[in-house]
């Protein structure tokens, strides 16, 4: 199906372009901007006047909850909801029931997110077996299998023997490991921030210095192993001082806020809003900036999601027993559009930090719009504000602290492989 | 600002923490509970305030003698009381808190007071029942003990009525201690001026001064000129690791004994909050001794609890 | 309307008190307009009667509309209640609600041999089948007016009527 997107501000900051352009779609592919293609007849055109029109948004991180964990959520219900969200491209979270550390299951969970022709699913393995800590994971097969990097998501690797093979191991071969920082004996129990708000609340809190530490260990690490290392979810400012400070260094590695981090703190736990229970917590006002000024002076290069779907009676619960995670493929884009409004930041570069920079990470072909690229874009509008409702969210996990505000972007149309897979 | 203890009339609906309660309020519960104090000395121990209305003790967490106070405080008040029991493990998946707690407005009770191990839960029922219910917090985790707090606090008005003279020293696992949050919030409302915490820094938690309290490592320089001293209980079930080497150092160093007590005020009252352990946090001799408060405060916590159904329960148009 | 002078009211109900005493009797003042009068008729009989104080607080009937008042004062009942000839004192009588709340909290203390109401001023407007046995004068008021029984610093009394604003009631 040919397609033209007219009268579109075509954002595509990995092309520096912020401009009006219309897009020319065929045979899923990106065939023409600006100019129309020679002969090119448009089955369908779609008027984005006063509306933006951009490469798809790449999610560095979100659970799918498939497989084992469908009463949370579903491949289905999850990716219908990335879609609405914009998100074109997604990398999955292996800690599922079972965990992603065998071959076969990462084929299947590719296989089922293929048929379903949404978002574009790139697993991320599991870097120890069952995410334990003790025994890496068949590396190399996994990758074959389609895993685009190897994380713990939220299971520490406590024996750092373990740790330094396993970035020896994934070096090897040039995988990227996305690790999470967090001393699992400081961590142990918490569930919020050790400050002034779990003080009060009688919260156990979990320290600063329970990222820091395991940063500057995670960092070593890298730095004499010569790895790839991604730094998932920053939460401190020490944690930020330390990425710019290895990044200085010379140090590959990368690092993601989680869009929550850049406009919350300790304090919207309110009442113990079981909604505001996430990992890691959300942490000072001091915090807070420091996030938003590694995201402004490229220190975090990416905001990711963190989608967790939680089931509604998991959060019906006293703060410290309800389950952490905020459902957000569909907050993404807002949050990020907010942030940029908030810090007065020109539109790309918020959409750098979740098309471009993500897609990098990955090292996907994807965040970005030259002709000959695959046509996954996203049109939106970027000024609306619309409310965050329960009944208005794709996904089936309804938990998000911004549940009942009102949030600025809403997405119009999105495309992917060149056909709409979502119209508002 | 929205106070999940407040009705949109601004009439006490719940009783979840001290923090957060205007002090107005405070005073009203502490006012109406001097009139409570008599009803025990009479003939007839009862009022009908709460006539026809069921109390339902909702203890998720074990405690005999909290649960046995609060039952008499509703039947004092002509209340019938339901008491039950709901052992939790985190193992078992049986019925959830909003589960037991819908069970019980079904059968139309009309007030709950709740005991759960995990901080918040009092203000999760509280958001989940309907409007003619109140709730009340009878310990959250280590979030809040109010009514604890406001016996103490009631306590130590009766032996020393000036709050706006006072230095008080509270002593102990702070870290854990729900009562202790309660105390500080209870004192610093009423404009007690100086509130002191004493404890190793194992049992303090991080940035407890913003609590609006003076922190003391050293018990003796704590207990200085003080005119009351709160002792703590050590929370052996609440310590999930290495914070304390022993019993015993821990009695050397902050455990109350006589002459440790002696460098407070020579009338300085003795209070805790119960149960006690002796010889680990405080001297049986100053436990029994004339300095202690510790049984008043349980008289009095009948009253005050009283108080506190008998607000809740009543109307608003007053 | 021209009011009596409080002071005379308070000498006629000492002289019917005093009438109607035994050596089992007792006074018994109803917080807090009667408690005052009560403390001037002791003043005034000079002799060794037992007595006490009651609020009504705890046993009105409108806790559930109202909650408690602010102020309720203990009450108060020194000696022991069973086969005494209860004489209880209040300043207005009108609804007569007051009147059975403290009845139902005097027979929690224990079992009078009888009991008998004395008021300064009875207003009318009783809406329970109770009235009082004593009374220094029968003044009838509207709905919307109420008496107002103030004691100055010499100890005088003086008694006053107030309109009420529209809605307030008052029992």
């Amino acid at each position: 199906m040919n397609i033209l997107i007219q009268h579109g501000r075509l954002i595509d900051s990995a092309n520096n372009i912020d401009a009006q352009h219309d897009v020319y779609i065929a045979q899923g592919k990106v065939v023409g901007i600006g100019l129309s293609p020679e002969g090119f007849k448009a089955d369908r055109t779609i008027d984005a006047s006063g509306l933006i029109v951009a490469p798809g948004l790449v999610d560095l991180a979100a659970r799918l909850r498939e497989p084992g964990l469908e009463y949370k959520a579903t491949l289905t219900s999850e990716l219908h909801a990335a879609v609405a969200g914009g998100v074109t491209s997604l990398a999955c979270m292996p800690d599922t029931e079972p965990v992603l550390d065998e071959p076969g299951l990462v084929e299947m969970l590719k296989y089922r997110a293929t048929m379903l022709n949404l978002t574009h699913v790139y697993p991320l393995g599991a870097l120890t077996m069952q995410l334990q800590g003790k025994k890496l994971t068949e590396m190399y097969e996994l990758t074959q299998a389609g895993c685009v990097g190897f994380t713990q998501a939220d299971a520490p690797i406590v024996d750092t023997q373990v740790l330094w093979r396993a970035f020896e191991y994934a070096t090897t071969f040039g995988y990227t490991l996305f690790l999470r920082a967090e001393d699992s004996f400081l961590s142990k129990d918490g569930v919020a921030h050790d400050g002034e708000v779990a003080n009060r609340l009688g919260l156990k809190g979990i320290p600063a210095a329970a990222e820091s530490l395991a940063l500057a260990t995670i960092l070593r690490v890298a730095s004499e192993t010569n790895a790839k290392l991604h730094i998932a979810r920053l939460s401190t400012a020490e944690g930020v001082a330390l990425v710019r400070q290895a990044k200085q260094q010379g140090v590959q590695v990368t690092a993601d806020v989680s869009a929550h981090h850049l406009h919350l703190t300790e304090h919207d736990i309110g009442f113990f809003n079981a909604h505001a229970h996430l990992k890691p917590p959300l942490r000072t006002q001091r915090d807070q900036q420091a996030l938003c000024n590694g995201v402004l002076d490229g220190t975090i290069d990416a905001i990711c999601s963190d989608h967790t779907p939680v089931d509604t009676d998991d959060k019906l619960l006293p703060f410290a027993e309800s389950e952490a995670g905020a459902t957000a493929l569909e907050l993404l884009l807002p949050l990020s559009l907010k942030w940029a409004l908030d810090h007065q930041q020109p539109l790309t570069q918020a959409m750098t930090r979740i098309t471009q920079a993500p897609a990098g990470i990955l090292g996907i072909a994807a965040g970005k719009l030259n002709i000959g690229e695959v046509a996954d874009i996203v049109i939106f509008d970027a000024d609306t504000y619309h409310k965050v409702e329960a009944h208005t969210l794709k996904s089936l996990g309804k938990n998000t602290p911004f549940l009942n505000m009102e949030l600025p972007g809403k997405v119009h149309y999105t495309l992917i492989q060149g056909l709409v897979v979502y119209q508002a | 600002m929205f106070n999940p203890q407040l009705n949109a009339d601004g009439k006490l609906q719940h009783l979840l923490s001290i923090e957060g309660l205007p002090k107005k309020i405070l005073n009203e519960i502490l006012d109406t509970a001097e009139s409570f104090v008599g009803v025990a000395e009479r003939e007839v121990k009862k009022v009908p305030l709460l006539r026809g209305k069921t109390v339902c003790n909702i203890f998720f967490e074990n405690s005999t003698r909290t649960r046995t106070t609060f039952e008499i405080a509703a039947k004092r008040l002509s209340a019938d009381v339901l008491n039950l029991n709901v052992s939790t493990s985190s193992q078992s998946k049986g019925e959830t808190i909003l589960d037991t707690v819908n069970n019980l407005i079904a059968m139309h009770a009309d007030m709950f007071v709740v005991r759960h191990n995990q901080s918040g839960a009092a203000h999760l029922i509280a958001q989940h029942v309907p409007p003619h219910i109140s709730v009340i917090n009878a310990g959250d985790g280590r979030h809040a003990h109010p009514t604890q707090g406001l016996l103490d606090v009631f306590t130590i008005r009766k032996y020393k009525p000036d709050m706006h003279n006072l230095r008080i020293a509270i002593v102990g696992d702070v870290l854990h201690s729900r009562v202790a949050r309660s105390e500080i919030h209870a004192l610093t409302t009423l404009g007690v001026p100086e509130v002191r915490v004493i404890a190793p820094k194992t049992l303090l938690p991080a940035g407890i001064e913003k609590l609006g309290v003076q922190v003391f490592h050293d018990m003796k320089a704590g207990l200085q000129d003080v005119d009351v001293v709160m002792m703590l209980r050590l929370q052996n079930e609440r310590m999930s690791g290495a914070m304390l080497p022993s019993a015993q150092e821990y009695f050397k160093t902050y455990g109350l004994t006589q002459e440790k007590l002696d460098l407070a005020k020579p009338d300085a009252i003795v209070m805790h909050p119960g149960p006690m352990n002796r010889g680990v946090e405080i001297d049986s001799a100053v436990a029994d001794g004339e300095q202690s408060v510790i049984l008043p405060q349980v008289t009095y916590g009948i009253a005050v609890r009283m108080a506190v159904m008998a607000i809740l329960a009543g109307g608003s148009q007053a | 309307m021209t009011l009596p002078d409080p002071e005379i009211l308070i000498q006629q109900i000492t002289a019917q008190i005093k009438a109607i005493l035994t050596p089992h009797s007792a006074l018994i003042g109803i917080h807090s307009g009667g408690v005052w009068i009560l403390e001037r008729v002791l003043a005034d009989l000079n002799m060794d009667i037992p007595y006490g104080k009651l609020d009504a607080a705890m046993y009105r009937d409108d806790y559930a509309q109202r909650g408690l008042k602010s102020k309720n004062q203990a009450s108060w009942i020194p000696f022991d209640v069973t086969d005494k000839h209860i004489i209880l004192i209040d300043d207005i009588f009108y609804t007569g609600r007051t009147t059975r709340a403290v009845m139902n909290e005097l027979f929690d203390f224990g079992r009078p041999a009888s009991i008998t109401l004395a008021v300064l001023i009875n207003r009318g407007g009783a809406q329970l089948p109770i009235t009082p046995q004593i009374s220094g004068a029968n003044i009838p008021l509207n709905s919307d007016q109420a008496f107002q029984l103030s004691l100055d610093t010499l100890g005088h009394f003086h008694l006053s009527v107030e309109q009420l604003n529209a809605g307030v009631s008052h029992v």
